[in-house]
């Protein structure tokens, strides 16, 4: 116990290299006026240097060529959209529906755990393969500890349609042919050997093209937490548009009941 | 009491009293002048303070008998519900279980069996309250938008269901018995005109009417009832998220055979 609380100094005191607004006067983000130095900037550069403190026109095409390519599926069924299609066909809001896609995207099977977790899979890799010697021991290991390798295997699919569009996007702008691309296949190429057979999804693909651009797992994750946005929006639209309560409807007989027997009673 | 220098919360709901070495913990919370952890922790009921909370007074046992019921009926509106379906999305995927109770409460906002549509029901007990005719005149000609809204505009009467054909038991059940625990006014000539309303907007009283009418009987206001019906359906996108994030996305629809592009 320090008799005092940590909280004490922060009391009415918030300090920030970040930026802020000064009312009537100017925005700053992270030291630069939005108004006179960020002005000409792409949405996808301004994001860029929010989250990361970089300034790339390339890396910025590159982080928008995932966006389009990867993470903006029109199809309400894909969990997080289907959100998105549930709040239309229930007459919500677009922003409700939004964010509610936005926070169901942080999912497990797709989204942004794998995003980040291929991410750190590539540079944990590489830190402890340098040579690549061990690699096929350290992907062993790492699927003996977590089952599963972020990037690799997909739900309903094996492969992955958006892994050549994506790879012809970054080299159309100089982008995959780095050392972490070459990983990313390599540990496909052992993964492929073994009993699982999982190949490489576009999580591990995206991951190593950013690695490539000095990206790291956070710098991806903080970039790609509005990235599927664009496939939810539609699919809000589509469900408001159609007529209110229809999408996929279930009648009672959809449900499988597998719990304790059927009629009890509460207690009087 | 905040200095006159700082910056303070003004709120009729809670006041604290700073534990002695530290003045970011409060050694007193009350509500409403209750004090939470040494008066009702022990002596008041979950809905007595849930009424607490919304009224800034205990309610009556008939008050506290009418808000459980109320709270029993909405906590699971089961699977099929499009606010638990949105949970179960997020359990699927394995998102955050945060994100679930978030996607309940975006999908359950809405007009249509959603926390918008009881604020809109309402405001028609507001307008119409126990006459017929008022009623009648409100589902016939009903509001129209004046400006364009974030929210929709109501496609169909607020608190019916424009996809029921008959009023489901479970509905009727809900609102005999709340009318009979209640002893309140409006449930009461809702469970007698009920099916000369559905005669007016031709489709069934819905679980967002009976809500409505209940909360319009705890007269509460139709803000304070669009939030109560978003939190009271909260328990069952809870445990159906939890239970489809175990099962996993295999043993749940993904409409493989009901989707079709038309280009």
């Amino acid at each position: 116990m320090t008799g005092h609380s940590k909280l004490e100094k922060y009391e009415d005191n918030w300090q920030t290299s970040m930026g802020g607004w000064f009312p009537g006067e100017k925005v700053v983000l992270r030291g630069k006026n939005v108004f006179t130095e960020l002005n000409d900037r792409s949405w996808m550069e301004y994001l860029l240097f929010a989250a990361t403190g970089r300034e790339s026109t390339k890396i910025a095409k590159l982080m928008e060529g995932m966006w389009v390519i990867c993470t903006s599926f029109p199809d309400p069924r894909i969990w997080n959209n289907r959100v998105s299609a549930l709040a239309g066909t229930a007459r919500s809001t677009g922003a409700l529906a939004a964010a509610a896609s936005v926070a169901v995207t942080e999912a497990t099977l797709y989204g942004l755990k794998p995003i980040k977790g291929a991410s750190d899979f590539l540079y944990r890799a590489m830190d402890a393969c340098p040579d690549k010697d061990d690699l096929e021991q350290f992907v062993k290991l790492e699927l003996k500890q977590h089952r599963s390798i972020f990037g690799y295997g997909r739900p309903l699919l094996n492969g992955d349609e958006r892994v050549e569009p994506m790879l012809n996007f970054a080299q159309s702008i100089g982008c995959g042919d780095g050392e972490f691309v070459d990983l990313v296949f390599q540990v496909e190429d052992i993964l492929m050997n073994s009993r699982l057979r999982y190949r490489v999804n576009i999580a591990a693909v995206c991951a190593g093209l950013l690695a490539d651009v000095g990206m790291a797992p956070m710098d991806f994750y903080n970039m790609m937490i509005l990235g599927f946005s664009a496939g939810a929006v539609p699919c809000y639209i589509d469900a408001s548009k159609q007529r209110e309560g229809c999408f996929f409807p279930l009648r009672t007989s959809r449900l499988n009941y597998i719990g304790a027997e059927k009629d009890r009673h509460w207690r009087l | 009491m905040p200095n006159d220098s700082q910056e303070s919360i003004t709120t009729r709901i809670w006041s604290e009293e700073a534990q002695p070495d530290n003045p970011f913990a409060a050694s007193v919370s009350r509500c409403s002048g209750f004090d939470v952890y040494g008066d009702l922790l022990k002596n008041a009921s979950y809905i007595e303070y849930l009424f607490l909370l919304f009224k800034l007074e205990p309610p009556t046992k008939n008050q506290s008998k009418l808000l459980e019921g109320i709270a029993i009926a909405l906590a699971n509106l089961g699977p099929r519900d499009h606010a638990i379906r949105a949970a179960m999305n997020a359990g699927v995927g394995g998102s955050t279980h945060a994100s679930a109770l978030i996607a309940a409460l975006s999908v359950g906002a809405g007009n249509l069996g959603g926390a918008r549509e009881v604020y809109l029901a309402m405001q028609y007990w507001q307008q119409c309250s126990t006459s017929i005719d008022q009623w009648q005149d409100l589902i016939i000609d009903p509001p129209q938008q004046e400006r364009l809204d974030v929210w929709h505009p109501m496609e169909h009467p607020p608190g019916f269901d424009p996809n029921g054909v008959s009023c489901p038991q479970p509905v009727i059940q809900t609102l005999e018995h709340l009318a009979e625990v209640g002893g309140t006014l409006h449930l009461k000539w809702l469970c007698e005109n009920r099916t000369a309303l559905e005669g007016f907007t031709n489709c069934p009283l819905a679980f967002s009417g009976v809500a409505a009418a209940a909360f319009y009987d705890l007269e509460l206001l139709p803000e304070q009832a669009e939030m109560l019906f978003l939190l009271l359906r909260l328990p069952g996108a809870a445990v159906h998220g939890l239970e489809q994030e175990k099962l996993g996305w295999r043993k749940y629809p993904f409409f493989s055979k009901g989707f079709k592009v038309t280009e």
